[in-house]
């Protein structure tokens, strides 16, 4: 064990592994993460919580996490490269695991643009790949990025972000080589909804033999409404909504969409769950939290490894 | 104006490790005017490649580099000399390598780092080509430039947003990754993709180094 992440023990015992997430409130209410916990808290092994997703401004990711960790969950940090220097993300980097936090996931995030402050300077400093390698060195090598050492070392469970549905398809398993050569310990994939895709990019990630050297997490999310659907197929970059999933929600009575987008969610990890080299689920009920007990039952995927110590 | 240097002569055989027939490329205007890639740098670099045991198949000082119908006519001139090589060297900042690498398809390897445009930039207005980094990759992606034209300057591959060869913040601006990705798959050559780019030293750097620089 690298760490003390709850995560990386689900893993090592060989658990099929469950992460959810949770988005933090675009406002200074502890509440919103309270209530949203509730619904993650014995459902999940970890949870992420995510760094100004969509590049809108959002309470900052450690300061959530570490509200959720006094729920009694294990949380996921994320951080991207958008908004830090090397300099920013290394003392974050302290300080989250000094306040006993386990897990960072490694993101290169959301082009400004999309967010509510198109006109701020990105940083992109790092690249996602750069910043698992600097993580990496602290915590194996006591290194800072720029070779000086440090007494006690930050002990993170190293997450990265993969997305099999983006171009150029021919790059994604490479691009996933180098997270794992950077010191990724676990990957998240993109949501995936074209489940022959996800399977025939898992197929190269076999053959180069990634499969064995980090533990990959695919993404999964219910889809609340057809418009919902819709827009993730056509303004979301680098999502991949075959028209055969919209075709089904359709065909059932509108009151019952909700329900069908559960139903589709469980069909789909029961499917990913049969992909040899799948190590677990990272549901993404954004703003949908309350649905995840019901998914992760439905999924056969209860009750959660618990450990005594 | 592009103020260039050459780069270290160590980094630039570095680029030439496992060639062995070279073609050089220098140009009249910019690179000549800052003594990094005009008649007689090409020259001088020549004849130190030919001391390390490389074989100069030809080379040629173009006047403008950076206009690329000229440098077209220029080459085509070259043709059996661009032929036998293996790759391309080229002296000048990365407007021009950028030129070279769009008109020839060869490994094209930047031999000088862009400093700065002088407070110009004249050819690539809608086009930007070189961002001034003062620390030239431009081997390292077929010569292509992910700093000035990746919208989230990414060293190592493109982010999740690539699709169908447009970039996610724009649909009308190119993935440059798509475009390193499809010159280097042309070229066979796309295993260099393979190697993890350390963090940039961006102090070299007009982005965000020294606002001004004394230039002599």
């Amino acid at each position: 064990m690298k760490t003390k992440s709850n995560l990386e023990r689900v893993l090592e015992a060989g658990h099929f592994a469950v992460t959810g997430e949770l988005g933090p409130p675009a406002s200074a209410d502890p509440e919103v993460i309270k209530t949203k916990s509730k619904f993650l808290k014995g459902n999940v092994d970890a949870f992420n919580v995510t760094d100004g997703q969509t590049a809108v401004v959002r309470m900052a990711s450690w300061a959530a996490s570490l509200m959720g960790k006094e729920e009694g969950l294990d949380p996921i940090v994320q951080m991207t490269c958008r908004d830090r220097n090397r300099i920013a993300m290394q003392m974050d980097i302290l300080g989250i695991a000094a306040l006993g936090l386990n897990n960072l996931l490694c993101l290169t995030g959301d082009h400004q643009k999309f967010g509510n402050h198109p006109e701020a300077k990105g940083v992109y400093d790092l690249d996602s790949i750069q910043l698992v390698k600097m993580v990496k060195d602290m915590r194996d090598e006591k290194k800072f990025q720029c070779g000086d050492e440090m007494r006690v070392e930050p002990h993170l469970f190293i997450g990265a972000a993969a997305n099999p549905f983006a171009d150029p398809f021919e790059i994604r398993a490479m691009r996933l080589a180098k997270k794992v050569a950077a010191g990724a310990d676990f990957i998240q994939t993109q949501i995936i909804y074209n489940v022959d895709k996800f399977a025939e990019w898992m197929k190269e990630v076999r053959d180069m033999g990634l499969h064995e050297r980090v533990k990959i997490l695919a993404g999964v999310a219910p889809i609340k409404s057809i418009g919902a659907a819709k827009y993730m197929q056509n303004k979301v970059p680098g999502m991949d909504v075959p028209d055969a999933v919209i075709e089904r929600l359709r065909g059932v009575p509108k009151e019952q969409v909700s329900k069908e987008g559960i139903k589709l969610c469980i069909d789909i990890i029961n499917q990913v769950r049969q992909i040899e080299g799948v190590a677990g689920i990272h549901l993404m009920a954004i703003e949908w939290e309350e649905a995840v007990p019901e998914i992760v039952e439905s999924a056969g995927l209860l009750p959660r490894p618990k450990f005594s110590t | 104006m592009l103020i260039s240097e050459q780069k270290p002569l160590e980094e630039i055989l570095g680029y030439l490790d496992r060639e062995e027939n070279i073609f050089l490329i220098g140009c009249k205007g910019c690179a000549a005017g800052w003594e990094s890639g005009g008649e007689k740098q090409v020259t001088e670099m020549g004849n130190a490649l030919k001391e390390q045991g490389k074989n100069i198949t030809g080379s040629v000082v173009v006047d403008m580099l950076c206009d690329s119908t000229l440098t077209k006519l220029k080459l085509r001139t070259h043709k059996s000399e661009l032929a036998a090589a293996d790759s391309i060297l080229v002296l000048t900042d990365g407007a021009g390598v950028q030129t070279v690498a769009e008109i020839v398809d060869k490994g094209v390897h930047p031999g000088c780092n862009t400093l700065s445009a002088g407070g110009a930039h004249a050819e690539w207005k809608e086009a930007e080509r070189c961002l001034e980094c003062g620390d030239c990759m431009l081997d390292y992606t077929g010569g292509i430039c992910p700093i000035a034209r990746c919208s989230k300057h990414l060293l190592n591959g493109p982010c999740g947003g690539s699709q169908n060869g447009k970039c996610e913040v724009d649909p009308d601006i190119p993935c440059v990754w798509q475009l390193i990705v499809d010159r280097l798959t042309k070229l066979g050559q796309l295993n260099k993709l393979e190697k993890l780019v350390k963090p940039k030293n961006w102090s070299v750097s007009l982005i965000s180094g020294l606002p001004t620089r004394r230039v002599s």
